[in-house]
């Protein structure tokens, strides 16, 4: 605030003057007050003479002598409550501090008067113990929310329904409903409408009082908080309520019905509303015909739902008028060839640095940034909101949850989060999947819920944000959670693990992903028949993506899938074992430590590295991809997050982060499923690119064959 | 001819503060240093609003409010109180009494602004 600066400056000279003069009533006041100790009106000028200072001192920005003061005015509330009694003690003590708000005001003691009032600040604790132990306490400024006056709010636009019924004395309290209504309107496309149904007949009728109250629709993106400062001083005393009727995402141009708007409202009942139906009619003017329902209500219902069709329509032309259509098909041929050329590029960088011609170089250089923003805007194309698939999920939970006879609120923080198109249409299966098991399996029915003193209505929280380079979108139930125990039999059941084998916490709950395991005893139409689960985490592997369970028992399961940005590029990390390169996934690489001969030779080759403490298993990909040679002195650990679990990967060295084109390894390789596919680097040679969740499984089983024969 | 605001404050840096913001504003204003000189001043001079500390000697905010409200020509005027975060029940006192607003020390002269225009234009 620049302007606050040169306010204070014009006013702190003013409270100086102010200040000394207070502060030597303050002096006077205390010296009385040693003689007279029970005089209340002596207390009473000192605990004023406090308050000013503090209040005017805010103002003026001495924020020193304000948090001191505080301290000091706390301390004398308690006298003036007689809580604590006025000692010699005390008055010595406010003496000092009297001084020593003097040295602050004149800037004569620098910073030595911070700390003498620090210790003014202990002794005044020390002697009344009924001190409240405030600490520093911040002098929190203005009644208004200051976001709403300073700043324009970035939020979304979106449209309010608000009706606000003032207190009929409104008047009394000096305030103006209409300069309210303004300052509403101000705040974006607002329309009134005034109610009139309270207006008594003439005889009755008192001539001071408000007796109109207002139906308002506003779109804005200021924020509910925005609205209700418009309120603040009257929100006590009124009936306000503000409610979201139009969250700017919706694509469909229709709005709600008006006896459905009517009913939203508490305008009429919903019996009141059935009758009325069933006569097959133009719903509101049978309603207000026969009497059910005031004629400014009906106004009201109808002008939103123009209102909000207007809305709607204005949006889809602006959106149609500013964008073409396109078949994804040629953004799909734009993007590969974007990738052609990354590749090329990197190849005339790479050669350029050979060639040690500096205008070779500088070309070079021009191409790799042209090309990093078509890549970037090529990209960003194809990205929509998720919130395209949505409207399917919210049907599914609206359908299931009905023929269940359960109550679910599905809830979606973060709806406009963008991911690339084809990954979208991939991702909706398994979501949807994922839902109907939270649906299913996770909500108990509303009587079950209320005898565990839960919400009768479960909630399912749909929550996609950005982490990195990748998605996440976290599925989270408030249900009965995952019985861990039920998992545990069913899985030795089916031999998934054998018995015995200790597995715990996030790793039972990860073998709902295998194939042929489900807890549930009955096979519904919807869910339990085992397959599932698995095919989500077959397409999310499809995707590079993971998937986590978290779960708590009685509370809920948190289903956590995460993506990459985009299919086509990879930022990967490229490492090197002998001659051959590999790339590892940017969006799974946590760290990367190195490993000496002699710590492998310390741990006896178990395959455990300690990083900082960190008890962590790594798999070696010479092994894995059966390269000979001896590896260096020196080799690297790339440390990643896969499904849950830090894993390394032991590499010869780590070359560093490159942007690659993924390429299909072809049909032949369709089984092969720890590699995701191979990219051409800069020097024309052929790098993989490792699938770390598999490479995990395959060493795991390699793991338990070894140990097997060992034990033969 | 600007609406007419009285500020009523002990301390004459915040009248002189409030008084110049208000002026910036295009406001006219008075200034009282207490409840009992307010009332006098608002008997003699036309005001549409009032702005008022609430901790003052002869008269304390809060008094005045009450007062206020049973002078003639003034059931209806706009009156905010000047408190500071640690006066909540006096917040709640002073509507009682009649108070139309208020604003919590320290304040810009926008905040300020913000809250008058509420009740004046």
């Amino acid at each position: 605030m620049a302007g606050f600066e040169g306010f204070e400056d014009r006013h702190k000279e003013v409270f100086r003057e102010e200040a000394r003069e207070l502060l030597s009533e303050l002096e006077g006041s205390l010296l009385e007050l040693e003689e007279d100790p029970e005089n209340t009106e002596l207390i009473e000028r000192i605990f004023r003479a406090m308050h000013t200072i503090k209040g005017s001192g805010a103002m003026a920005g001495f924020d020193e002598i304000v948090s001191f003061t505080h301290e000091l005015e706390t301390a004398f509330d308690l006298v003036r409550d007689k809580k604590v009694p006025v000692t010699k003690e005390l008055i010595g003590i406010t003496l000092t501090s009297r001084d020593i708000l003097r040295d602050m005001l004149e800037g004569t003691a620098g910073s030595s008067a911070g700390q003498a009032a620090q210790e003014i600040i202990s002794n005044l604790k020390h002697i009344i113990p009924e001190f409240p132990c405030s600490g520093s306490k911040k002098v929190q400024p203005h009644g208004i929310n200051e976001k709403a006056l300073c700043l324009p709010g970035e939020e979304k636009a979106l449209t309010y329904r608000i009706r606000f019924r003032p207190n009929q004395d409104i008047f009394k309290i000096g305030t103006n409903p209409s300069f309210l209504i303004d300052e509403l309107r101000a705040l974006g496309d607002c329309m009134v409408i005034a109610q009139i149904d309270s207006i008594p007949v003439l005889s009755e009728f008192d001539f001071e009082a408000c007796y109109l109250y207002w139906d308002f629709i506003l779109t804005t993106s200021h924020g509910v908080n925005a609205i209700k400062d418009v309120f603040i001083f009257v929100e006590n005393s009124s009936e306000l309520k503000i409610e979201v009727i139009d969250d700017g995402l919706s694509q469909s141009p229709d709005y709600k019905k008006i006896g459905e708007i009517l009913l939203e409202k508490g305008d009429v009942s919903a019996e009141d509303l059935r009758k009325a139906l069933r006569q097959r009619r133009n719903i509101g003017s049978i309603m207000v015909e026969s009497g059910l329902v005031e004629q400014g209500k009906l106004t009201s219902a109808l002008a939103e739902q123009q209102y909000i069709r207007e809305k709607r329509k204005q949006f889809k032309e602006a959106e149609a008028a500013a964008s073409v259509r396109v078949p994804s098909r040629k953004l799909d041929v734009l993007a590969d060839l974007v990738g052609e050329l990354v590749t090329l590029q990197a190849r005339l960088n790479q050669f350029s640095l050979t060639e040690n011609d500096s205008e070779l170089v500088a070309i070079a250089e021009g191409v790799e940034r042209l090309t990093d923003d078509l890549r970037e805007n090529i990209m960003s194309v194809r990205l929509i909101p998720i919130s395209t698939v949505f409207s399917k999920l919210k049907r599914v939970v609206r359908d299931l949850s009905s023929e269940l006879g359960k109550e679910i609120e599905l809830e979606i923080e973060g709806g406009e989060t963008e991911l690339d198109k084809s990954l979208i249409e991939k991702i909706s299966d398994p979501l949807m999947h994922i839902i109907r098991n939270s649906i299913d399996h996770g909500i108990e029915p509303p009587a079950g819920r209320e005898a565990l003193g839960k919400p009768r209505k479960g909630t399912i929280i749909l929550h996609v944000f950005h982490s990195g380079a990748s998605v996440l979108i976290q599925v989270r139930d408030d249900g009965k959670g995952l019985d861990a125990e039920a998992i545990r039999t069913k899985a030795i059941d089916k031999g998934l693990i054998p018995p015995g084998v200790e597995i715990e916490g996030k790793d039972i709950y990860q073998l709902i992903f295998a194939s042929g395991l489900s807890t549930a005893n009955e096979v519904t139409k919807i869910s339990g028949r085992g397959v599932g689960m698995d095919v989500v985490r077959k397409n999310i592997d499809a995707l590079r993506g993971t998937v986590e369970v978290e779960s708590w028992k009685g509370k809920g399961t948190c289903v956590t899938i995460r993506v990459p940005l985009t299919l086509a590029i990879i930022d990967g990390l490229l490492v090197k074992i002998a001659d051959d390169h590999f790339v590892i996934p940017l969006s799974i690489v946590e760290e990367c430590v190195e490993l000496t001969r002699s710590e492998t030779v310390g741990t006896n080759s178990r395959h455990i590295a300690n990083v900082r403490g960190e008890i962590i298993p790594y798999i070696d990909l010479r092994d894995i991809f059966g390269i000979g040679g001896t590896p260096p002195e020196i080799e690297q650990i790339v440390i990643t997050q896969t499904d849950g679990r830090k894993v390394g990967f032991l590499v010869d060295s780590v070359v560093g982060e490159t942007q690659t084109v993924i390429k299909a390894l072809g049909s032949t390789f369709k089984k092969v499923d720890w590699i995701s596919g191979a990219t051409i680097l800069g020097d024309g040679t052929v790098a993989l690119i490792i699938a770390a969740s598999h490479i995990m499984k395959l060493w795991e089983e390699q793991g338990a064959q070894r140990t097997a024969c060992k034990a033969e | 001819m600007g609406k007419t605001v009285l500020i009523v404050d002990d301390s004459a840096s915040m009248r002189q503060i409030v008084s110049f913001a208000l002026k910036d504003a295009g406001f006219d204003v008075i200034a009282a240093v207490d409840g009992k000189d307010a009332l006098e001043k608002l008997n003699a001079i036309k005001t549409e609003m009032i702005i008022t500390d609430l901790n003052m000697p002869n008269l304390n905010g809060i008094e005045l409010i009450k007062q206020v409200r049973q002078t003639t020509g003034h059931k209806f005027t706009p009156i905010i109180m000047l408190t500071t975060e640690s006066q909540e029940s006096k917040k709640v006192e002073g509507r009682q009494a009649g108070a139309s607003g208020w604003i919590v020390k320290p304040f810009t002269p926008d905040q300020l602004l913000g809250v008058v225009k509420k009740f004046i234009r």
